[in-house]
């Protein structure tokens, strides 16, 4: 994969799918450049223009969910869904897996 | 990354609960992030960068933090208990911006220039009022989104700056997205000043957890709220579930809807948590560690600690129910001497912090060190299992002969004592050993004043460098409205002869 590909992920950077509404940020950024789309398509910077949205790629219709964390291993790249939305999120072509939600008893 | 990404969050997600007030009339998520924006609208228009609060709790709170991130201004809550001249100096740092005063709050004369005063019924007519003005998140994850003015018991209060990306590491970090039962609700009654009033709101909002507020705290009002609301959740400090423990006791009254309690920012009496373990035996208690600087919580102690612990033969086991339980698995936690080397489990030193919530940073600059770790000024250690124990600030530690004495050892083994209620231990001058050790102690009700015991206790239990060489009665310990022992006045008050 070239460069130009690539997203830059900051961490705490905002992205939005460009054909559907799921919406992510950036909670830990990848160890390398990677792409990141979401059905199918690449992710978008967040509050950009409002394009006519494409169509999403029929076998990457799993869907995101508002409030879940969604990470790729190999890359170390970790997401929260900030809206949620019909396409899957993949990262260098790989659908990005749901974490298991926090255990920890509230503190305050 | 704002931190009023986590009010869009919980609006879009949980349109239908209620966010804060009580269970029939209070405000729900999108009526919350709406009256949010309004308030951004009209903080946007003014000069200065600072919302400032100085009051207690009250629905102006979320309202002015969430307001404040969404207009790039920075949260400044500030207590209404200091004196005027303190409160003078502390405006006159906070100015140009916006103030607003709650309704007992008295205002120094002149008011320092740049302040423009908005009165809370002002704001919360405002907001109501406006049509919603559809502001976009503004700030940047690295603005600054609270300045939290550290309690100063040992000197001038500093302004700890917190950032928009520290707290919502802090909240995504520890807290599940709308985790929370619909029915749950936690009684805020710690100031808006204390972090930990800062951080409930935070993480009740994104776990969707109902606010219910004490505009300030007195142990009737908050049981006799805690039950009209059926509250489920709650935080106090260590004086609060004192005075809580005592209503409960006198009055015969119970909390019935009570399953979660979380305590912390300070030392906790063996005593008292003991009996709240008695009278409250259906709740989950969590002991927690955290610091203004680390965007609140730390390290805690869950409620599967407490009752095993609780129940437990072995000694080291037992003595975990005093300990601040283990780092939260996104922070880490170190111990180091003097020299800045790390130590091995049970060796005593500094607490050092590392993790994206921890801040670690004034309004004169940044105190963490290049790699990220944090020097607490907190004194402690770490156990095998890796349990951490607190024993005081480091500023506390008293000095006798070269050694190194921690009062909060000495006022661990005091407090065991049953004719102790109370307890400061303090190191003041001594021509022969450069400190020598004083005990302060509130004797239990109808307990007798017996110095010489109290010694011959601690001798029994540790070493003799640390028995106290003078022990001297008081009918009660001074605090601040936060639980934060003033050893200082404690220090001034002993320091002449004795």
């Amino acid at each position: 994969m070239s460069s130009a590909d690539a997203t830059d992920l900051k961490p705490g950077s905002r992205w939005r799918s460009a054909v559907c509404d799921s919406e992510v940020i950036v909670v830990r950024a990848p160890a390398a450049p990677v792409l990141l789309c979401i059905g199918g398509a690449p992710a978008l910077a967040a509050g950009g223009d409002r394009s006519a949205p494409g169509a999403a790629d029929p076998a990457l219709t799993g869907g995101t969910l508002l409030g879940k964390r969604y990470a790729d291993e190999e890359s170390g790249l970790e997401l929260l869904c900030t809206r949620s939305g019909a396409g899957t999120i993949t990262v260098a072509g790989r659908p990005a897996t749901i974490m298991s939600p926090r255990k920890l008893p509230a503190s305050d | 990354m704002n931190i009023a990404l986590l009010l869009e969050m919980a609006a879009d997600g949980a349109g239908d609960r209620v966010a804060v007030g009580s269970r029939s009339g209070g405000t729900r998520y999108p009526e919350l992030l709406r009256l949010a924006r309004n308030t951004a609208g009209r903080l946007a228009l003014q000069q200065g960068e600072r919302a400032a609060l100085l009051d207690g709790n009250s629905p102006a709170v979320p309202l002015l933090l969430f307001g404040a991130a969404l207009a790039g201004r920075q949260f400044a809550p500030v207590s209404y208990r200091l004196a005027s001249t303190q409160l003078r100096a502390v405006l006159g740092r906070l100015a140009p911006g916006v103030l607003v005063p709650g309704m007992h709050a008295v205002l120094p004369r002149p008011l320092p220039d740049g302040l423009t005063v908005w009165r809370r019924s002002q704001l919360l007519a405002a907001a109501h009022r406006s049509a919603d003005g559809g502001m976009l998140s503004q700030a940047d994850p690295d603005d600054v989104a609270v300045l939290l003015f550290t309690s100063g018991t040992s000197g001038e209060p500093k302004a700890a700056v917190l950032r928009h990306r520290q707290l919502v590491a802090y909240i995504i970090g520890s807290v599940e997205f709308l985790a929370a039962d619909p029915g749950e609700a936690t009684l805020v009654s710690v100031p808006p000043y204390h972090v930990a009033g800062i951080s409930a709101i935070l993480s009740s909002v994104y776990a969707g957890r109902r606010i219910v507020q004490l505009e300030a705290f007195d142990a009737e009002s908050w049981v006799r709220l805690a039950n009209d609301e059926r509250v489920t959740h709650a935080m106090v400090v260590p004086t609060m579930l004192t005075r809580i423990v005592d209503y409960l006791v006198a009055s015969g009254e119970r909390i019935p809807s009570l399953r979660h309690l979380s305590y912390g920012g300070g030392q906790m009496p063996a005593r008292t948590i003991e009996t709240a373990l008695e009278l409250l035996p259906r709740v989950d208690f969590v002991n927690a560690y955290g610091l203004t600087e680390t965007s609140s919580t730390i390290a805690l102690l869950d409620p599967a600690d407490h009752r095993t612990f609780a129940s437990s033969d072995d000694p080291a086991e037992r003595r975990r129910l005093g300990s601040v339980g283990r780092p939260l698995p996104t922070v880490q936690i170190e111990i180091r001497d003097p020299d800045g080397a790390s130590v091995r489990p049970g060796v005593f030193g500094e607490v050092f912090v590392r993790g994206e919530q921890v801040a670690g940073e004034y309004l004169d600059g940044s105190r963490r060190k290049r790699d990220g770790w944090f020097a607490t000024r907190d004194g402690g250690y770490l156990d095998e299992a890796g349990y951490l124990f607190l024993h005081g600030r480091l500023d506390d530690v008293i000095v006798r002969g070269g050694e190194n004495l921690s009062p909060g050892e000495i006022e661990d083994v005091l407090l065991a004592h049953p004719a102790v209620r109370d307890v400061a231990v303090i190191g003041l001058p001594d021509a022969e050993w450069g400190e020598q050790v004083v005990a302060v102690v509130v004797p239990a009700d109808g307990a007798p004043a017996d110095g010489p015991a109290l010694q011959h206790w601690v001798r029994d239990r540790l070493r003799s460098s640390r028995t106290p060489s003078r022990v001297e009665f008081v009918p009660a310990l001074p605090y601040n409205e936060t639980g934060k022992l003033l050893r200082r006045r404690l220090r001034d008050q002993f320091s002449g002869p004795g």
